[in-house]
Protein backbone atom coordinates (compact mmCIF):
# COMPACT_ATOMS: atom_id res chain seq x y z
CA UNK A 1 0.00 0.00 0.00
CA UNK A 2 1.43 3.39 -1.03
CA UNK A 3 1.44 6.64 0.88
CA UNK A 4 -1.88 8.12 1.79
CA UNK A 5 -3.24 11.40 0.32
CA UNK A 6 -6.41 13.23 1.29
CA UNK A 7 -7.76 15.36 -1.55
CA UNK A 8 -10.08 18.11 -0.26
CA UNK A 9 -11.77 19.51 -3.35
CA UNK A 10 -15.35 20.22 -4.38
CA UNK A 11 -15.06 20.08 -8.17
CA UNK A 12 -16.12 16.52 -9.07
CA UNK A 13 -14.13 16.31 -12.29
CA UNK A 14 -10.97 17.65 -10.69
CA UNK A 15 -11.44 15.08 -7.93
CA UNK A 16 -11.74 12.34 -10.51
CA UNK A 17 -8.74 13.44 -12.58
CA UNK A 18 -6.38 14.08 -9.64
CA UNK A 19 -7.47 10.91 -7.86
CA UNK A 20 -6.78 8.88 -11.00
CA UNK A 21 -3.43 10.55 -11.43
CA UNK A 22 -2.25 9.97 -7.87
CA UNK A 23 -3.65 6.45 -7.64
CA UNK A 24 -1.79 5.50 -10.80
CA UNK A 25 1.34 6.92 -9.22
CA UNK A 26 0.94 4.55 -6.31
CA UNK A 27 -0.85 6.74 -3.80
CA UNK A 28 -3.82 5.72 -1.75
CA UNK A 29 -6.31 8.53 -2.27
CA UNK A 30 -9.24 9.59 -0.11
CA UNK A 31 -11.41 12.50 -1.10
CA UNK A 32 -13.50 15.01 0.79
CA UNK A 33 -15.70 17.77 -0.63
CA UNK A 34 -16.88 19.73 2.41
CA UNK A 35 -14.77 22.50 3.89
CA UNK A 36 -16.67 22.60 7.18
CA UNK A 37 -15.76 19.01 8.10
CA UNK A 38 -12.38 18.80 6.40
CA UNK A 39 -10.32 19.21 9.59
CA UNK A 40 -12.26 16.44 11.29
CA UNK A 41 -11.61 14.26 8.26
CA UNK A 42 -7.88 14.90 8.52
CA UNK A 43 -8.01 13.90 12.19
CA UNK A 44 -9.90 10.77 11.28
CA UNK A 45 -7.66 9.63 8.43
CA UNK A 46 -4.24 11.05 9.45
CA UNK A 47 -3.06 11.18 5.83
CA UNK A 48 0.59 11.53 4.84
CA UNK A 49 -0.25 14.54 2.67
CA UNK A 50 -3.23 16.82 2.02
CA UNK A 51 -4.12 18.38 -1.33
CA UNK A 52 -6.36 21.27 -0.39
CA UNK A 53 -8.55 23.49 -2.57
CA UNK A 54 -8.75 27.16 -1.59
CA UNK A 55 -12.43 27.83 -2.18
CA UNK A 56 -14.58 25.19 -0.54
CA UNK A 57 -18.15 25.15 0.69
CA UNK A 58 -18.50 25.59 4.43
CA UNK A 59 -14.95 26.72 5.22
CA UNK A 60 -12.16 28.13 3.10
CA UNK A 61 -8.97 26.25 2.41
CA UNK A 62 -7.09 29.03 4.16
CA UNK A 63 -9.08 28.57 7.37
CA UNK A 64 -8.59 24.81 7.20
CA UNK A 65 -4.85 25.33 6.72
CA UNK A 66 -4.66 27.71 9.69
CA UNK A 67 -6.61 25.32 11.89
CA UNK A 68 -4.43 22.37 10.96
CA UNK A 69 -1.22 24.29 11.58
CA UNK A 70 -2.41 25.32 15.03
CA UNK A 71 -2.54 21.65 15.96
CA UNK A 72 0.82 20.15 16.91
CA UNK A 73 -0.13 16.87 15.31
CA UNK A 74 -0.36 18.52 11.88
CA UNK A 75 2.26 21.23 12.16
CA UNK A 76 4.54 19.39 9.71
CA UNK A 77 1.89 17.68 7.60
CA UNK A 78 2.68 18.38 3.90
CA UNK A 79 -0.16 20.47 2.47
CA UNK A 80 -0.40 21.34 -1.21
CA UNK A 81 -2.89 24.11 -1.84
CA UNK A 82 -4.61 24.31 -5.23
CA UNK A 83 -6.30 27.59 -5.95
CA UNK A 84 -7.87 29.69 -8.66
CA UNK A 85 -6.77 32.70 -6.62
CA UNK A 86 -3.23 33.21 -7.83
CA UNK A 87 -2.60 36.70 -6.58
CA UNK A 88 0.61 37.50 -4.77
CA UNK A 89 -1.38 38.44 -1.70
CA UNK A 90 -3.16 35.08 -1.57
CA UNK A 91 0.12 33.26 -2.00
CA UNK A 92 1.74 35.35 0.73
CA UNK A 93 -1.17 34.70 3.08
CA UNK A 94 -1.03 30.97 2.42
CA UNK A 95 2.72 30.90 3.01
CA UNK A 96 2.28 32.87 6.19
CA UNK A 97 -0.31 30.35 7.33
CA UNK A 98 2.17 27.55 6.72
CA UNK A 99 1.29 26.02 3.36
CA UNK A 100 3.93 23.61 2.07
CA UNK A 101 3.31 24.34 -1.62
CA UNK A 102 0.96 26.71 -3.43
CA UNK A 103 -0.24 25.92 -6.96
CA UNK A 104 -2.62 27.91 -9.14
CA UNK A 105 -5.35 26.49 -11.36
CA UNK A 106 -5.26 25.46 -14.11
CA UNK A 107 -2.28 23.25 -13.23
CA UNK A 108 -0.55 20.54 -15.24
CA UNK A 109 -0.63 16.94 -14.08
CA UNK A 110 3.15 16.84 -14.08
CA UNK A 111 3.28 19.85 -11.76
CA UNK A 112 0.89 18.21 -9.32
CA UNK A 113 2.69 14.89 -9.37
CA UNK A 114 6.10 16.50 -8.96
CA UNK A 115 4.86 18.69 -6.12
CA UNK A 116 3.35 15.75 -4.27
CA UNK A 117 6.44 13.60 -4.75
CA UNK A 118 8.75 16.45 -3.67
CA UNK A 119 6.73 17.22 -0.57
CA UNK A 120 6.67 13.60 0.45
CA UNK A 121 10.40 13.18 -0.17
CA UNK A 122 11.27 16.25 1.87
CA UNK A 123 8.88 15.24 4.64
CA UNK A 124 10.32 11.71 4.77
CA UNK A 125 13.87 13.04 4.85
CA UNK A 126 13.00 15.46 7.67
CA UNK A 127 11.07 12.82 9.58
CA UNK B 1 22.25 69.42 2.82
CA UNK B 2 19.66 71.56 4.54
CA UNK B 3 16.81 72.89 2.44
CA UNK B 4 17.85 76.50 3.08
CA UNK B 5 20.86 75.74 0.89
CA UNK B 6 18.58 76.33 -2.04
CA UNK B 7 18.62 80.03 -1.29
CA UNK B 8 22.31 80.29 -2.10
CA UNK B 9 21.90 78.45 -5.38
CA UNK B 10 19.03 80.72 -6.28
CA UNK B 11 21.02 83.86 -5.50
CA UNK B 12 23.79 82.60 -7.73
CA UNK B 13 21.32 81.78 -10.49
CA UNK B 14 19.67 85.20 -10.32
CA UNK B 15 22.96 87.03 -10.21
CA UNK B 16 24.26 85.13 -13.23
CA UNK B 17 21.06 85.80 -15.13
CA UNK B 18 21.35 89.52 -14.43
CA UNK B 19 24.96 89.54 -15.64
CA UNK B 20 26.29 90.89 -12.34
CA UNK B 21 29.72 89.81 -11.11
CA UNK B 22 29.98 88.21 -7.69
CA UNK B 23 32.38 90.92 -6.50
CA UNK B 24 30.01 93.70 -7.63
CA UNK B 25 27.06 92.22 -5.79
CA UNK B 26 29.18 91.66 -2.66
CA UNK B 27 30.33 95.27 -2.74
CA UNK B 28 26.80 96.57 -3.20
CA UNK B 29 25.46 94.76 -0.18
CA UNK B 30 28.50 95.37 1.94
CA UNK B 31 29.98 91.91 2.40
CA UNK B 32 33.17 90.30 1.14
CA UNK B 33 33.18 88.45 -2.15
CA UNK B 34 34.45 85.33 -0.42
CA UNK B 35 31.55 85.38 2.02
CA UNK B 36 29.08 85.80 -0.84
CA UNK B 37 30.80 82.89 -2.55
CA UNK B 38 30.18 80.73 0.50
CA UNK B 39 26.54 81.80 0.54
CA UNK B 40 26.07 81.08 -3.14
CA UNK B 41 27.53 77.61 -2.68
CA UNK B 42 25.11 76.99 0.14
CA UNK B 43 27.84 76.83 2.76
CA UNK B 44 26.42 79.63 4.86
CA UNK B 45 22.88 80.09 6.01
CA UNK B 46 21.26 83.33 5.00
CA UNK B 47 18.19 85.24 6.08
CA UNK B 48 16.95 88.48 7.58
CA UNK B 49 18.35 91.82 6.49
CA UNK B 50 21.14 90.34 4.35
CA UNK B 51 18.63 88.38 2.29
CA UNK B 52 16.49 91.51 1.88
CA UNK B 53 19.54 93.48 0.73
CA UNK B 54 20.61 90.84 -1.79
CA UNK B 55 17.05 90.60 -3.13
CA UNK B 56 16.94 94.37 -3.46
CA UNK B 57 20.26 94.42 -5.29
CA UNK B 58 19.08 91.70 -7.68
CA UNK B 59 15.71 93.40 -8.18
CA UNK B 60 13.58 90.48 -6.90
CA UNK B 61 11.33 89.83 -3.95
CA UNK B 62 13.11 88.19 -1.00
CA UNK B 63 10.55 85.38 -1.17
CA UNK B 64 11.80 84.55 -4.66
CA UNK B 65 15.14 83.69 -3.11
CA UNK B 66 13.92 81.92 0.00
CA UNK B 67 12.20 78.55 0.16
CA UNK B 68 8.58 79.67 -0.28
CA UNK B 69 6.33 77.44 -2.35
CA UNK B 70 9.28 75.52 -3.70
CA UNK B 71 9.64 73.54 -0.51
CA UNK B 72 6.91 71.24 -1.80
CA UNK B 73 8.76 70.90 -5.10
CA UNK B 74 11.93 69.85 -3.34
CA UNK B 75 10.05 67.42 -1.16
CA UNK B 76 8.58 65.82 -4.29
CA UNK B 77 12.00 65.64 -5.92
CA UNK B 78 13.43 63.97 -2.86
CA UNK B 79 10.53 61.53 -2.84
CA UNK B 80 11.18 60.71 -6.50
CA UNK B 81 14.89 60.28 -5.82
CA UNK B 82 14.35 57.95 -2.88
CA UNK B 83 11.92 55.87 -4.95
CA UNK B 84 14.62 55.46 -7.60
CA UNK B 85 17.39 54.51 -5.21
CA UNK B 86 19.56 57.49 -6.03
CA UNK B 87 22.85 57.97 -4.15
CA UNK B 88 22.92 60.01 -0.96
CA UNK B 89 25.25 62.54 -2.58
CA UNK B 90 22.84 63.09 -5.47
CA UNK B 91 19.91 63.28 -3.07
CA UNK B 92 21.61 66.12 -1.23
CA UNK B 93 21.70 68.14 -4.43
CA UNK B 94 17.91 68.21 -4.90
CA UNK B 95 17.81 71.76 -3.53
CA UNK B 96 20.50 72.89 -5.90
CA UNK B 97 18.81 71.18 -8.85
CA UNK B 98 15.46 72.85 -8.09
CA UNK B 99 17.18 76.18 -7.65
CA UNK B 100 19.19 76.09 -10.84
CA UNK B 101 16.72 74.33 -13.11
CA UNK B 102 13.24 75.12 -11.78
CA UNK B 103 11.51 74.22 -15.06
CA UNK B 104 13.12 70.82 -15.34
CA UNK B 105 12.53 70.24 -11.65
CA UNK B 106 8.80 70.93 -12.13
CA UNK B 107 8.67 68.47 -15.02
CA UNK B 108 10.40 65.78 -12.98
CA UNK B 109 8.19 66.40 -9.96
CA UNK B 110 5.08 66.40 -12.18
CA UNK B 111 6.13 63.09 -13.75
CA UNK B 112 6.66 61.65 -10.29
CA UNK B 113 3.22 62.79 -9.16
CA UNK B 114 1.70 61.30 -12.30
CA UNK B 115 3.40 57.96 -11.69
CA UNK B 116 2.04 57.98 -8.15
CA UNK B 117 -1.45 58.76 -9.40
CA UNK B 118 -1.31 55.95 -11.96
CA UNK B 119 -0.05 53.53 -9.34
CA UNK B 120 -2.99 54.46 -7.13
CA UNK B 121 -5.32 53.84 -10.06
CA UNK B 122 -3.82 50.42 -10.66
CA UNK B 123 -4.15 49.61 -6.99
CA UNK B 124 -7.79 50.66 -7.05
CA UNK B 125 -8.58 48.60 -10.12
CA UNK B 126 -6.69 45.62 -8.72
CA UNK B 127 -8.60 46.02 -5.50
CA UNK B 128 -11.84 46.04 -7.43
CA UNK B 129 -10.90 42.89 -9.31
CA UNK B 130 -9.92 41.22 -6.07
CA UNK B 131 -13.01 42.17 -4.12
CA UNK B 132 -15.80 42.16 -6.64
CA UNK B 133 -17.65 39.03 -5.50
CA UNK B 134 -19.38 38.37 -8.82
CA UNK B 135 -16.19 38.74 -10.78
CA UNK B 136 -14.26 36.57 -8.32
CA UNK B 137 -16.91 33.84 -8.50
CA UNK B 138 -16.97 33.94 -12.30
CA UNK B 139 -13.20 33.75 -12.58
CA UNK B 140 -13.07 30.93 -10.06
CA UNK B 141 -15.61 28.99 -12.08
CA UNK B 142 -13.68 29.50 -15.32
CA UNK B 143 -10.32 28.55 -13.82
CA UNK B 144 -11.63 25.53 -11.95
CA UNK B 145 -13.32 24.19 -15.05
CA UNK B 146 -10.20 24.85 -17.12
CA UNK B 147 -8.16 22.96 -14.50
CA UNK B 148 -10.48 19.97 -14.71
CA UNK B 149 -10.36 19.93 -18.52
CA UNK B 150 -6.59 20.33 -18.64
CA UNK B 151 -5.94 17.59 -16.15
CA UNK B 152 -8.41 15.16 -17.72
CA UNK B 153 -7.27 15.86 -21.27
CA UNK B 154 -3.65 15.28 -20.25
CA UNK B 155 -4.52 11.93 -18.74
CA UNK B 156 -6.24 10.90 -21.97
CA UNK B 157 -3.43 12.16 -24.17
CA UNK B 158 -0.59 10.69 -22.14
CA UNK B 159 -2.07 7.38 -20.98
CA UNK B 160 -1.73 4.56 -23.46
CA UNK B 161 -2.97 1.87 -21.11
CA UNK B 162 -6.12 3.46 -19.79
CA UNK B 163 -9.17 1.19 -19.56
CA UNK B 164 -12.20 1.75 -21.77
CA UNK B 165 -14.31 2.49 -18.71
CA UNK B 166 -12.01 5.26 -17.51
CA UNK B 167 -11.57 6.60 -21.05
CA UNK B 168 -15.34 6.90 -21.47
CA UNK B 169 -15.70 8.50 -18.10
CA UNK B 170 -13.02 11.10 -18.83
CA UNK B 171 -14.45 11.84 -22.26
CA UNK B 172 -17.77 12.43 -20.63
CA UNK B 173 -16.17 14.70 -18.00
CA UNK B 174 -14.44 16.76 -20.68
CA UNK B 175 -17.71 17.11 -22.56
CA UNK B 176 -19.47 18.33 -19.39
CA UNK B 177 -16.66 20.68 -18.43
CA UNK B 178 -16.28 22.17 -21.90
CA UNK B 179 -19.96 23.09 -21.86
CA UNK B 180 -19.55 24.54 -18.40
CA UNK B 181 -16.51 26.49 -19.50
CA UNK B 182 -18.40 27.81 -22.49
CA UNK B 183 -21.27 29.00 -20.29
CA UNK B 184 -19.08 30.50 -17.59
CA UNK B 185 -16.88 32.28 -20.16
CA UNK B 186 -19.94 33.78 -21.78
CA UNK B 187 -21.23 34.85 -18.38
CA UNK B 188 -17.90 36.49 -17.61
CA UNK B 189 -17.79 38.35 -20.92
CA UNK B 190 -21.42 39.39 -20.44
CA UNK B 191 -20.62 40.66 -16.99
CA UNK B 192 -17.66 42.73 -18.18
CA UNK B 193 -19.51 44.03 -21.23
CA UNK B 194 -22.57 45.08 -19.30
CA UNK B 195 -20.40 47.17 -16.99
CA UNK B 196 -19.85 49.55 -19.84
CA UNK B 197 -23.30 49.57 -21.31
CA UNK B 198 -26.81 50.23 -20.26
CA UNK B 199 -28.88 47.44 -21.62
CA UNK B 200 -27.96 44.88 -18.97
CA UNK B 201 -29.49 42.19 -21.11
CA UNK B 202 -28.05 38.79 -21.92
CA UNK B 203 -26.46 37.24 -18.85
CA UNK B 204 -27.29 38.82 -15.53
CA UNK B 205 -25.00 38.20 -12.60
CA UNK B 206 -27.28 39.30 -9.76
CA UNK B 207 -31.02 39.18 -9.04
CA UNK B 208 -31.28 42.92 -9.62
CA UNK B 209 -29.66 42.51 -13.02
CA UNK B 210 -32.07 39.73 -13.90
CA UNK B 211 -34.89 42.14 -13.15
CA UNK B 212 -33.22 44.88 -15.21
CA UNK B 213 -32.88 42.49 -18.16
CA UNK B 214 -36.51 41.41 -17.79
CA UNK B 215 -37.83 44.98 -17.71
CA UNK B 216 -35.60 46.07 -20.59
CA UNK B 217 -36.77 43.12 -22.67
CA UNK B 218 -40.33 44.42 -22.25
CA UNK B 219 -39.40 48.07 -22.68
CA UNK B 220 -40.83 48.70 -19.18
CA UNK B 221 -44.25 48.28 -20.71
CA UNK B 222 -46.54 45.29 -20.17
CA UNK B 223 -49.58 45.61 -22.42
CA UNK B 224 -51.12 42.41 -21.09
CA UNK B 225 -50.82 43.72 -17.54
CA UNK B 226 -52.40 47.04 -18.56
CA UNK B 227 -55.32 45.27 -20.17
CA UNK B 228 -55.73 42.78 -17.34
CA UNK B 229 -55.10 39.89 -19.71
CA UNK B 230 -52.20 38.65 -17.57
CA UNK B 231 -51.42 38.78 -13.88
CA UNK B 232 -48.00 39.73 -12.50
CA UNK B 233 -47.56 36.12 -11.39
CA UNK B 234 -48.21 34.84 -14.92
CA UNK B 235 -45.75 37.30 -16.40
CA UNK B 236 -43.10 36.23 -13.91
CA UNK B 237 -43.78 32.59 -14.72
CA UNK B 238 -43.03 33.23 -18.40
CA UNK B 239 -39.91 35.36 -17.84
CA UNK B 240 -36.80 33.53 -19.00
CA UNK B 241 -34.55 36.29 -17.64
CA UNK B 242 -35.68 35.69 -14.06
CA UNK B 243 -33.65 32.65 -13.10
CA UNK B 244 -33.30 33.20 -9.36
CA UNK B 245 -35.96 33.22 -6.69
CA UNK B 246 -34.72 36.62 -5.53
CA UNK B 247 -35.02 38.02 -9.06
CA UNK B 248 -38.60 36.75 -9.38
CA UNK B 249 -39.46 38.22 -5.99
CA UNK B 250 -38.16 41.66 -6.92
CA UNK B 251 -39.84 41.60 -10.34
CA UNK B 252 -43.15 40.53 -8.85
CA UNK B 253 -43.11 43.52 -6.51
CA UNK B 254 -42.48 45.88 -9.43
CA UNK B 255 -45.22 44.35 -11.58
CA UNK B 256 -47.73 44.50 -8.73
CA UNK B 257 -46.92 48.16 -8.29
CA UNK B 258 -47.45 48.69 -12.04
CA UNK B 259 -50.78 46.93 -11.76
CA UNK B 260 -51.91 49.18 -8.90
CA UNK B 261 -50.76 52.28 -10.78
CA UNK B 262 -52.63 51.16 -13.93
CA UNK B 263 -55.86 51.07 -11.96
CA UNK B 264 -55.32 54.68 -10.89
CA UNK B 265 -54.17 56.19 -14.19
CA UNK B 266 -55.17 54.63 -17.49
CA UNK B 267 -52.27 54.53 -19.92
CA UNK B 268 -54.36 55.58 -22.93
CA UNK B 269 -55.66 58.60 -21.04
CA UNK B 270 -52.12 59.45 -19.96
CA UNK B 271 -50.91 59.26 -23.55
CA UNK B 272 -53.68 61.61 -24.59
CA UNK B 273 -52.94 64.03 -21.75
CA UNK B 274 -49.26 64.04 -22.69
CA UNK B 275 -50.20 64.87 -26.27
CA UNK B 276 -52.40 67.70 -25.01
CA UNK B 277 -50.25 69.31 -22.32
CA UNK B 278 -46.85 67.63 -22.61
CA UNK B 279 -45.09 65.27 -20.20
CA UNK B 280 -45.05 67.69 -17.29
CA UNK B 281 -45.53 65.42 -14.24
CA UNK B 282 -46.93 68.11 -11.95
CA UNK B 283 -49.53 69.21 -14.48
CA UNK B 284 -50.45 65.59 -15.14
CA UNK B 285 -50.78 64.90 -11.41
CA UNK B 286 -53.29 67.75 -11.20
CA UNK B 287 -55.03 66.56 -14.31
CA UNK B 288 -55.54 63.01 -12.99
CA UNK B 289 -55.77 64.01 -9.36
CA UNK B 290 -53.21 61.31 -8.71
CA UNK B 291 -50.13 61.19 -6.49
CA UNK B 292 -46.96 62.47 -8.12
CA UNK B 293 -45.28 59.11 -7.50
CA UNK B 294 -47.92 57.33 -9.57
CA UNK B 295 -47.54 59.82 -12.41
CA UNK B 296 -43.76 59.41 -12.46
CA UNK B 297 -44.02 55.63 -12.58
CA UNK B 298 -46.75 55.74 -15.23
CA UNK B 299 -44.76 58.11 -17.43
CA UNK B 300 -41.83 55.69 -17.17
CA UNK B 301 -44.00 52.95 -18.69
CA UNK B 302 -45.26 55.03 -21.63
CA UNK B 303 -43.96 53.21 -24.72
CA UNK B 304 -43.55 56.34 -26.85
CA UNK B 305 -41.89 58.57 -24.26
CA UNK B 306 -38.09 58.45 -24.09
CA UNK B 307 -37.44 58.32 -20.38
CA UNK B 308 -35.25 56.88 -17.69
CA UNK B 309 -36.45 56.01 -14.23
CA UNK B 310 -34.82 55.09 -10.94
CA UNK B 311 -36.24 54.26 -7.55
CA UNK B 312 -34.44 53.77 -4.27
CA UNK B 313 -35.12 53.06 -0.65
CA UNK B 314 -34.03 55.34 2.18
CA UNK B 315 -30.74 53.46 2.45
CA UNK B 316 -29.98 54.55 -1.10
CA UNK B 317 -30.20 51.10 -2.69
CA UNK B 318 -31.40 51.37 -6.27
CA UNK B 319 -34.54 49.29 -6.61
CA UNK B 320 -35.49 50.07 -10.21
CA UNK B 321 -33.15 51.20 -12.95
CA UNK B 322 -34.67 52.09 -16.30
CA UNK B 323 -31.74 53.32 -18.38
CA UNK B 324 -31.77 56.28 -20.71
CA UNK B 325 -28.97 57.09 -23.14
CA UNK B 326 -26.11 59.19 -21.74
CA UNK B 327 -27.34 59.11 -18.13
CA UNK B 328 -25.11 56.47 -16.53
CA UNK B 329 -26.66 54.42 -13.75
CA UNK B 330 -24.25 52.66 -11.39
CA UNK B 331 -24.09 48.91 -11.72
CA UNK B 332 -23.01 48.39 -8.14
CA UNK B 333 -22.99 50.49 -5.03
CA UNK B 334 -24.57 53.79 -4.30
CA UNK B 335 -25.44 56.43 -6.87
CA UNK B 336 -24.39 60.09 -6.95
CA UNK B 337 -25.76 61.75 -3.79
CA UNK B 338 -26.53 64.89 -5.78
CA UNK B 339 -29.29 63.26 -7.80
CA UNK B 340 -32.59 65.08 -7.18
CA UNK B 341 -34.08 61.77 -6.04
CA UNK B 342 -32.06 61.96 -2.84
CA UNK B 343 -33.22 65.53 -2.29
CA UNK B 344 -36.77 64.20 -2.57
CA UNK B 345 -36.03 61.47 -0.01
CA UNK B 346 -34.76 64.14 2.38
CA UNK B 347 -37.88 66.25 1.91
CA UNK B 348 -40.84 63.88 1.67
CA UNK B 349 -43.88 65.48 0.11
CA UNK B 350 -41.90 67.97 -1.94
CA UNK B 351 -42.07 67.47 -5.68
CA UNK B 352 -38.49 68.10 -6.80
CA UNK B 353 -37.74 69.18 -10.33
CA UNK B 354 -34.33 70.03 -11.65
CA UNK B 355 -32.40 70.48 -14.85
CA UNK B 356 -29.47 68.11 -14.56
CA UNK B 357 -26.25 67.64 -16.45
CA UNK B 358 -24.44 64.40 -15.89
CA UNK B 359 -20.70 64.93 -16.05
CA UNK B 360 -19.12 62.45 -18.41
CA UNK B 361 -18.30 61.73 -21.99
CA UNK B 362 -21.44 63.38 -23.35
CA UNK B 363 -22.27 65.91 -20.63
CA UNK B 364 -25.87 65.38 -21.61
CA UNK B 365 -28.65 67.45 -20.04
CA UNK B 366 -31.86 66.10 -18.61
CA UNK B 367 -34.98 67.23 -16.81
CA UNK B 368 -35.36 65.23 -13.63
CA UNK B 369 -38.54 64.98 -11.56
CA UNK B 370 -38.33 63.32 -8.18
CA UNK B 371 -40.58 62.60 -5.26
CA UNK B 372 -40.61 60.36 -2.21
CA UNK B 373 -43.56 58.34 -1.00
CA UNK B 374 -44.24 56.37 2.13
CA UNK B 375 -44.54 52.69 1.31
CA UNK B 376 -46.43 51.48 4.36
CA UNK B 377 -49.11 52.92 6.65
CA UNK B 378 -47.87 54.92 9.63
CA UNK B 379 -47.57 53.12 12.97
CA UNK B 380 -46.79 54.20 16.52
CA UNK B 381 -43.06 54.79 16.98
CA UNK B 382 -42.37 53.20 13.64
CA UNK B 383 -40.01 55.01 11.33
CA UNK B 384 -41.74 55.38 7.99
CA UNK B 385 -40.47 53.32 5.10
CA UNK B 386 -39.92 55.71 2.25
CA UNK B 387 -39.16 55.13 -1.39
CA UNK B 388 -37.71 57.81 -3.62
CA UNK B 389 -38.07 57.87 -7.37
CA UNK B 390 -36.90 60.00 -10.24
CA UNK B 391 -38.10 60.33 -13.81
CA UNK B 392 -35.35 61.35 -16.22
CA UNK B 393 -36.39 63.05 -19.45
CA UNK B 394 -34.08 64.40 -22.15
CA UNK B 395 -33.76 68.16 -21.71
CA UNK B 396 -34.47 68.69 -25.41
CA UNK B 397 -37.82 66.96 -25.02
CA UNK B 398 -38.73 69.31 -22.24
CA UNK B 399 -37.77 72.40 -24.24
CA UNK B 400 -39.51 71.29 -27.43
CA UNK B 401 -42.56 70.41 -25.48
CA UNK B 402 -42.72 73.74 -23.73
CA UNK B 403 -42.42 75.52 -27.03
CA UNK B 404 -45.26 73.40 -28.35
CA UNK B 405 -47.51 73.85 -25.36
CA UNK B 406 -46.60 77.35 -24.28
CA UNK B 407 -43.91 78.42 -21.82
CA UNK B 408 -44.47 78.28 -18.10
CA UNK B 409 -47.67 76.52 -17.10
CA UNK B 410 -47.20 74.54 -13.88
CA UNK B 411 -43.45 74.51 -14.07
CA UNK B 412 -43.36 78.19 -13.43
CA UNK B 413 -45.55 77.81 -10.35
CA UNK B 414 -43.43 74.98 -9.05
CA UNK B 415 -40.39 77.20 -8.90
CA UNK B 416 -38.26 75.84 -11.68
CA UNK B 417 -38.22 75.92 -15.42
CA UNK B 418 -35.89 73.31 -16.72
CA UNK B 419 -35.21 75.08 -19.97
CA UNK B 420 -33.74 78.16 -18.30
CA UNK B 421 -32.44 76.81 -15.02
CA UNK B 422 -28.71 76.34 -14.54
CA UNK B 423 -28.26 72.60 -14.68
CA UNK B 424 -27.29 70.76 -11.55
CA UNK B 425 -24.05 68.89 -12.21
CA UNK B 426 -24.25 65.31 -11.06
CA UNK B 427 -22.37 62.08 -11.66
CA UNK B 428 -23.16 58.40 -11.80
CA UNK B 429 -21.26 57.16 -8.78
CA UNK B 430 -18.16 58.59 -7.11
CA UNK B 431 -15.84 55.83 -8.23
CA UNK B 432 -16.24 56.62 -11.92
CA UNK B 433 -17.02 60.32 -11.68
CA UNK B 434 -14.33 62.70 -12.88
CA UNK B 435 -15.71 65.74 -11.07
CA UNK B 436 -12.90 66.38 -8.61
CA UNK B 437 -14.24 69.30 -6.56
CA UNK B 438 -17.55 67.77 -5.59
CA UNK B 439 -19.10 68.38 -2.19
CA UNK B 440 -20.80 64.99 -2.30
CA UNK B 441 -17.71 62.90 -2.99
CA UNK B 442 -17.52 59.79 -0.82
CA UNK B 443 -14.37 58.27 -2.24
CA UNK B 444 -11.69 59.19 -4.75
CA UNK B 445 -12.48 58.55 -8.38
CA UNK B 446 -10.46 56.05 -10.33
CA UNK B 447 -10.85 58.33 -13.35
CA UNK B 448 -9.95 61.80 -12.21
CA UNK B 449 -6.28 61.23 -11.65
CA UNK B 450 -5.53 58.04 -13.50
CA UNK B 451 -7.23 58.50 -16.84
Amino acid sequence: MGKHVLLVEDEPNIIEAVSFLLSRDGWRVDTHVDGATAVARVHELSPDLVVLDHMLPGKSGMDILTELRSDDAFRDLPILMLTARGQMRDRALAEEAGVSRFMTKPFSNTEVLNAVRDLMRVHSADG
Amino acid sequence: MAREGLTGSRIRERRTMSGMRQADLAREIGISASYLNLIEHNRRRIGGKLLVNIASALGVEPAALSEGAEAALIATLREAAVGNAISEAELDRADEFAGRFPGWAEILAGAHRRVNALERTIETLTDRLAHDPQLAASLHEVLSTAAAIRSTASILAESKDISDEWRDRFHNNIDQDSRRLSDSSKALVGYLDATDGQDGSDLASSPQEEVDAFLIEHGYHFASLESGAQTPEALIEDAIQLTSMAGRHIALGILKQMQRDARLVDLGALQQACADVGPDPLQLAHHFNAPASVILRRLATLPDLVSGFVACDRAGSLLVRKPIDHFALPRFGAACPLWPMFQAIATPGVFVSHAVQQVGRNNAEFSCYAVAEQTQPAGYNTPPLVQGMMLILPATLNREDRLKHGNGSHQGKGGHQNGTQTPLHVGSTCRVCARSACPGRREPSILSEGF
